[in-house]
């Protein structure tokens, strides 16, 4: 269904650009990955590979399993068949925790910060190694203080690199939504991992913080880390992915760099319609069939549909 | 009114064994729900657990007492696993009605005619403490002063019963003080936040659970070490009473659980001896001595919905931190 005659490339991808095609530098790649609710399909993934060292996104309209997906990935949900593996190791049923622990780390659509804890606290609950998480060591504080130390230091570094450093006795209750995103976030680094999954990253930030909420998204991939986010927010999409993949109704239905995805025919008649500057996060996939084929007919009910 | 004498017994509840082991139940209920979010509605169970536990082994197998209390920690882990392995994987209403029912089941289990032999059926068991009384470093006389007045064996019991709560105090400081207490607080706000950071919250929360029920059943032990083991007494009466001492103090303190028991039995004693002189007096001879022993208990209620509503946080919490609901 591409416009394009010739088959395309690209500098990521190993072969022809295409739906689940072959990454050169591969950090997650997922294989008949299916996961049902009853009767209901939520993710049929033939084959994907997630790029390394790049920002990817993963867009789809609602219900497409995109979250879904994201759950199975990070240990959250158990999938019917399927398995992947995470810098070639299996991580298929693998519980989250130790999910967590090998590098890929989440952050949640909405938000989970943790309330009556301070802003530092959250942040050292992110560090891995402490070793006076054990309950007998931690008796001993001589066994885990050096570790504290080390830790409290770099926490305060990123709480200083997020704007949050003046926040950091406060409890993280008192934080506003988008204070508690970058905080969110800001705790997943302390763990130092490869790759960061954010869901919605976006959602429930106001446009003063969007800004630089997409500058410390980009600072994660200028240090090395990969990313791979949820979002249905096309500005964001478009301005720091370097890699789309399109999810609808479970599959995989397109890939590529941002500027062709959002031209692409298939992408277009399942998902943005004739309204892909609009707010898509809304649109349900009735509602965009309705669009479609009301724009297919060219005469469409006035007034009926989204403005 | 013989104001002397009531003002007195209420001031000799404050260090008294009963105390001591509702404090020290309350500060296994803190540790559950307090810093861990693990609604446990059957502290009653771990107390009956660790009662029958010490009980048992030093009337049937002649266990001399130091081992009972050691079959009272080894029997209230048992019944942790029992309660967590199949619960903790849930959200946590279901623990909460797990708990319940498990208390029950024990209650009923050792007062059955059938194990009459071993448990003392409903009649309960008595002379387990002979061995206890025999380690008795102090020698007979009366110890203390004022309304702190004790017999040896007395003394004895509260001293091993505060020694006890006091350890428990600095185990939880020290515990919750640590990387592992900033786990387990995590947990109590969001499980599922802390499992994305990269801990397994599943071990934690049955570490919490068997810690604080360890503390249940050691203060079962305490409960009973001055008078005989009753099966009634570890109804889900009992947990509420828990549940009182523990939020009159703050769920989350260090001090609360300790203060809470001491103003529930305070406050039990001062309304029963008011109660009871005023009966002597004739001013309240409508009212039959059952029912001046429940208008105590109804007045312990009205002071727990009264402290619920203007200071729910209890008495030594941090209102701020209450104040934000996650």
């Amino acid at each position: 269904m591409s416009d394009t005659a010739v088959a395309p490339t690209h500098p990521l991808v190993d072969g022809i650009v295409e739906p689940g095609c072959k990454k050169v530098d591969p950090i997650v790649v997922a294989d008949g990955v299916t996961r049902q609710f009853g009767g209901l399909t939520a993710v049929d993934v033939q084959h994907v590979e997630i790029p390394r060292g790049a920002i990817t996104a993963l867009i789809g309209p609602n219900g497409a399993g995109k979250t879904t997906f994201f759950n199975l990935l990070t240990g959250f949900d158990k999938p019917n068949t399927g398995s992947w593996s995470f810098e070639g190791r299996d991580l298929a049923r693998v519980p989250a925790f130790k999910v967590a622990r090998s590098g890929m780390v989440r952050t949640f659509q909405l938000t989970k910060s943790l309330g009556r804890l301070s802003v530092l606290q959250n942040m050292l609950l992110g560090a891995r190694k402490q070793p006076g998480e054990n309950i007998f060591r931690a008796l001993v504080p001589g066994t885990w203080r050096g570790r504290e130390r080390d830790i409290t230091e770099r926490a305060e570094q990123l709480l200083a690199r997020f704007k949050l450093d003046a926040k950091k006795d406060d409890y993280a209750a008192s934080l506003s939504g988008g204070q508690r995103k970058l905080l969110e976030m800001a705790r997943a680094l302390m763990s130092e991992p490869t790759l960061v999954m954010l869901d919605e990253p976006m959602a429930g930030v106001n446009p003063a913080l969007t800004q630089s909420l997409l500058g410390h998204i980009k600072d994660l991939k200028n240090e090395g880390m990969s990313v791979l986010f949820v979002e249905h927010d096309m500005h964001m999409v478009r301005h720091i992915s370097d890699w789309v993949i399109v999810m609808a109704e479970g599959r995989i239905v397109a890939e590529g760099p941002p500027e062709t995805v959002m031209s692409d025919q298939a992408v277009i008649d399942a998902y943005l319609g004739a309204h892909h500057d609009t707010d898509l996060g809304d649109m349900t996939r009735a509602e965009a069939e309705r669009v479609h084929a009301d724009a297919a007919r060219e005469d469409g009910p006035d007034g009926e549909e989204r403005p | 009114m013989d104001w002397g004498t009531i003002l007195s017994n209420a001031a000799g509840e404050l260090f008294s064994p009963v105390t001591a082991a509702y404090a020290l139940a309350a500060i296994g209920l803190s540790v559950h729900f307090g810093y861990s979010g693990l609604l446990n509605f059957g502290q009653a169970g771990f107390m009956a657990i660790g009662a029958y536990a010490f009980a048992i082994p030093v009337l049937s197998f002649g266990w001399p007492t130091g081992l009972a209390f050691l079959a009272a920690i080894v029997a209230s882990i048992v019944f942790a696993f029992i309660l967590g392995i199949p619960t903790l994987r849930l959200r946590a209403d279901y623990l909460a009605i797990v708990t319940i029912a498990a208390a029950e089941i024990v209650r009923y289990v050792v007062s059955t005619v059938g194990l009459t032999d071993v448990t003392g059926g409903s009649q309960g068991l008595n002379g387990y403490n002979r061995d206890f009384y025999s380690l008795n470093p102090f020698p007979d006389g009366r110890y203390g002063f004022g309304p702190w007045t004790y017999s040896a064996n007395e003394f004895w019991v509260v001293i091993v019963g505060w020694t006890l709560v006091i350890i428990a105090t600095v185990l939880v400081f020290l515990l919750m003080r640590s990387p592992w207490g900033r786990v387990v607080k995590g947990i109590r706000e969001d499980e599922d936040a802390v499992r994305s950071l990269g801990k397994n919250v599943y071990s934690y929360k049955m570490q919490a659970l068997i810690l604080g029920g360890v503390m249940g059943a050691l203060a079962g032990v305490i409960f009973i070490l001055p008078r005989s083991l009753q099966p009634a007494n570890y109804g889900t009466a009992l947990t509420f009473f828990v549940w009182t001492a523990l939020l009159l103090g703050g769920a989350a303190t260090l001090l609360g659980p300790i203060v809470g028991a001491m103003i529930f039995w305070v406050v039990l004693s001062l309304t029963g001896g008011i109660i009871n002189g005023l009966r002597d007096i004739g001013a309240l001879s409508f009212i039959t001595d059952g029912q001046a022993g429940q208008i105590r208990f109804i007045i312990v209620g009205l002071v727990l919905m009264i402290i619920v509503v203007f200071r729910p946080q209890g008495i030594f919490g941090n209102k701020k931190e209450l104040s934000f609901s996650v």
